[in-house]
């Protein structure tokens, strides 16, 4: 199953190429992989994506969890919770594709937001699973680049990952 | 308000945190170091001759101490020949902190000469590794690293110290921290009552139970509550390689070892039981044989302090996370207070059946009436010892040989390579608890294969005076590697003889020590009291063993824990 883990590290040097080669290390599986600085400048953010059976992500979570530099995690598919990736797309526009791309774009909550005479830039949020049907919708012989930042997630309601 | 250079900080530092001895070889980027060194003398250096020979020194001191061991070395090759020495202590959680020299920090990453990432390099080896950033750092850094070193479920640790953070004219305050504390590391202090609490119902209502102890009762220090509740409920007990001596061999309720040369009644009694506790040992796949047919009737109870370890490979029933002398304590209490009683009729007759099963087999081997058996050395010199003797060993026949036939009624003297197998490691083992421990016997019992990969330390040991005894059962051969080559690939003994073997009586006396040939059957016990006489000799002990011997019990590849072949022609 497909599970999306958040980690709170510690942020400092080579505290996520531990996390990287644990997951090399122990064939462990990353299919998406953010972090960035939090509100907190000695703390980082680190969202993996990743699947493997119950017994799998158990050992996971575990062996995350022994690294000196983990403070806290979190398996946000445990609960409710919403994920958000953000995708920049070039794509082919000329003639009548124009149009068809830009009713797309707006059918996806997208936004063009770089134009010349032959390319459109689209940038567009959402889950992992909408930013594949956008490309699905488009047709991807129109596609010249495709630029994804990975999931990141929080948990819905009341509760909040922090030391 | 003390000002020090980082070079002093660092062995101030050491000195601090109660270091008596460190491992190490000098170079370039740990001169500063080195200097400082000499200037002092409440740490001892010992300087050895390979660095993977520091750590493994480093290592057997931590093991025969139960304190961290110390290393330090320069960057570069110093630090890259230490790798198989901390990839050995990681695999067995010794505590050890390696001090590597680092190119001084302005010139990291230019591909300067001797730079290695050693923090790169060491990663997947270690508990954790730190470099240091600004010499002010250095008293903290080194703290942090014997803390974490040493707490929780115990490791390795590395310190990356770049060459200028040790610059001698640049002076800074020296403060020592009292505590460490880490918001992010926090071992588990005590274990969940009411998991514990389930563990003793358990326990008490079992008909068929056993105790599987491992190394995790030996490095968390409680052989004592162990063989406390174990002779309380009057259970069978086996332990893992690893766990060798946290419960007495002599006492009658010990089966022995288990796993693949584990003892016949072990295993037996393990595919057998309707309920495991295992007590600091990981289910390793050394001791189960194939997961998936791993005693199909048995509960598992399961206590560690590290919960990766916890259902990792065989699933627990009931987890305890927590130190183990702390969680046998609380199960004690329990017990002793608890109004149920091990079923009494149950138990006998389970103990009936596992009788039978000792005497079935009971470690018997053939004997010759001329050659040497290799199992014949080893209980002669038990015998000689009175099983009181530090055994250091290497990786091959003569270790499972040594852990069959000697029998340790203490924890922290059977010292081996357990996890990761490294031959080379038995020598320099021995000498780190002979340097603490100079009024025992310590044997290192050795292969001609294993000997050779650290033979170079006999120089040391005459710097040093370390008199060890080195017990090379000489099978000419690679041993084990051929067994297997005679069990699985029709004697075809790809590389795995020993050819040009050097005369390792001549040898041993080129470094100053003395060496003994021991060929005939009639001299050995004589020749083993003569050597173990020779108190401040090391003495280089060659014995000519059966050649074709192999090592018995041994698990059948992808069985049950209980197919065994017994020897060479029996299979159960
Ligand atoms: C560093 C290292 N290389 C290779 C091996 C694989 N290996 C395991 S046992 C063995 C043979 C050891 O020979 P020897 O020391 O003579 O012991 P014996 O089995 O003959 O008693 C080998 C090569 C190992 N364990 N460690
Ligand atoms: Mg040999």
């Amino acid at each position: 199953m497909r599970r999306i883990i958040s980690v709170l590290l510690e942020n400092e040097p080579g505290a996520l190429s531990r996390v990287v080669g644990l997951f090399s290390q122990r064939n462990y599986n990353i299919e998406t992989l953010t972090v960035a600085p939090t509100e907190d400048e000695t703390l980082s953010r680190l969202t993996v994506t990743t699947t493997g059976s119950d017994k799998v992500i158990e050992q996971i979570t575990k062996q995350l969890n022994k690294l000196i530099e983990v403070v806290k995690l979190v398996d946000l598919t445990e609960g409710s919770h919403i994920e958000r990736e953000l995708m920049l797309v070039k794509l082919k526009a000329t003639g009548s594709q124009r149009a068809e791309i830009k009713r797309t774009v707006d059918i996806f909550r997208g936004q063009i937001v770089d134009v010349t005479s032959s390319v459109y830039t689209v940038q567009l949020a959402g889950d992992s699973e909408k930013l594949d049907g956008f490309i699905q919708a488009v047709g991807t012989s129109g596609v010249l680049e495709v630029v994804r930042t990975g999931v990141s997630g929080i948990a819905r309601g009341e509760k909040v990952l922090s030391l | 308000m003390e000002l020090l250079s980082g070079a002093d900080m660092l062995i101030r530092s050491l000195q601090d945190e109660g270091i008596e001895y460190i491992y190490g070889y000098p170079g370039g980027a740990a001169l500063h170091i080195y200097d400082a060194l000499f200037r002092q003398d409440n740490v001892k250096h010992i300087l050895v001759r390979h660095e993977q020979a520091a750590v493994h020194m480093a290592d057997g001191y931590a093991r025969a101490t139960g304190k961290p061991g110390t290393v330090l070395v320069t960057s570069g090759p110093g630090a890259t020949n230490t790798i198989t020495g901390i990839a050995t202590a990681f695999m067995d959680s010794i505590p050890m902190v390696v001090l590597c020299g680092q190119v001084a920090s302005t010139l990291i990453g230019e591909d300067a000469f001797q730079e290695t990432d050693m923090i790169g390099v060491s990663r997947p080896v270690v508990k954790h590794n730190l470099s240091v950033r600004h010499p002010e750092e250095i008293p903290e850094v080194i703290r942090k690293a014997y803390y974490i070193a040493s707490t929780g479920r115990p490791g390795p640790v590395v310190v990356d110290i770049p060459k200028d953070m040790t610059t001698p004219n640049e002076r800074y305050e020296y403060v020592f921290p009292k505590k460490i504390k880490l918001r992010s590391y926090n071992p588990a202090i005590r274990g969940h009552a009411g998991q514990i609490k389930k563990a003793v119902d358990m326990l008490l209502a079992a008909k068929r139970p056993i105790i599987y102890a491992g190394g995790g009762v030996i490095l968390g220090k409680a052989s004592g509550q162990l063989t406390e509740l174990v002779r309380m409920l009057g259970y069978p007990i086996t332990n893992t390689l690893m766990g060798i001596g946290c419960y007495p061999a002599s006492d009658k309720q010990h089966l022995g070892w288990l796993g693949m040369h584990g003892t016949y009644e072990s295993n037996m009694a393990m595919h057998h039981s309707d309920l495991i506790l295992c007590v600091g040992a990981r289910f390793d796949d050394r001791v189960t044989n194939a997961t998936e047919k791993f005693c199909p009737g048995a509960r598992i109870v399961h206590i560690d302090i590290d919960p990766a370890s916890i259902s990792k490979t065989i699933d627990a029933d009931v987890p305890i996370v927590g130190p183990v002398d702390a969680v046998l304590k609380e199960m004690i209490t329990l017990v002793r207070e608890s109004k149920e009683k091990p079923d009494a009729d149950a138990i006998a007759s389970w103990w009936k059946q596992i009788e039978e099963w000792r005497a079935f087999h009971g470690m018997r081997y053939e004997t010759s009436a001329d050659t040497i058996k290799p199992q014949e050395v080893i209980e002669t010199l038990c015998r000689l010892t009175k099983g009181e003797a530090f055994v250091t060993s290497d990786v091959g026949q003569h270790q499972m040989f040594a852990a069959q036939y000697y029998k340790f009624d203490k924890p922290n003297r059977w010292i081996n390579s357990g996890g990761l197998g490294t031959m080379g490691f038995g020598f320099p083992a021995a000498m780190g608890v002979k340097l603490t421990h100079p009024d025992d016997e310590v044997l290192c019992i050795t292969g001609e294969g294993s000997i050779q990969m650290n033979i170079q330390e006999l120089s040391t040991c005459k710097q040093y005076n370390l008199p060890v005894k080195i017990i090379n059962l000489n099978n000419q051969a690679l041993g084990m590697v051929k067994q297997w080559q005679d069990m699985n690939y029709e004697s075809r003994h790809s590389q795995s003889y020993m050819e040009s073997l050097p005369d390792f009586i001549k040898l041993a006396e080129a470094y100053g020590h003395v060496g003994v040939r021991i060929d005939r059957k009639e001299d050995l016990e004589t020749k083993l009291k003569e050597v173990l006489a020779m108190k401040d000799e090391l003495v280089f002990v060659d014995i000519y063993v059966d050649r074709f011997e192999h090592v018995y019990p041994m698990q059948v590849a992808r069985g049950s824990m209980k197919d065994m072949w017994l020897s060479k022609t029996e299979r159960v």
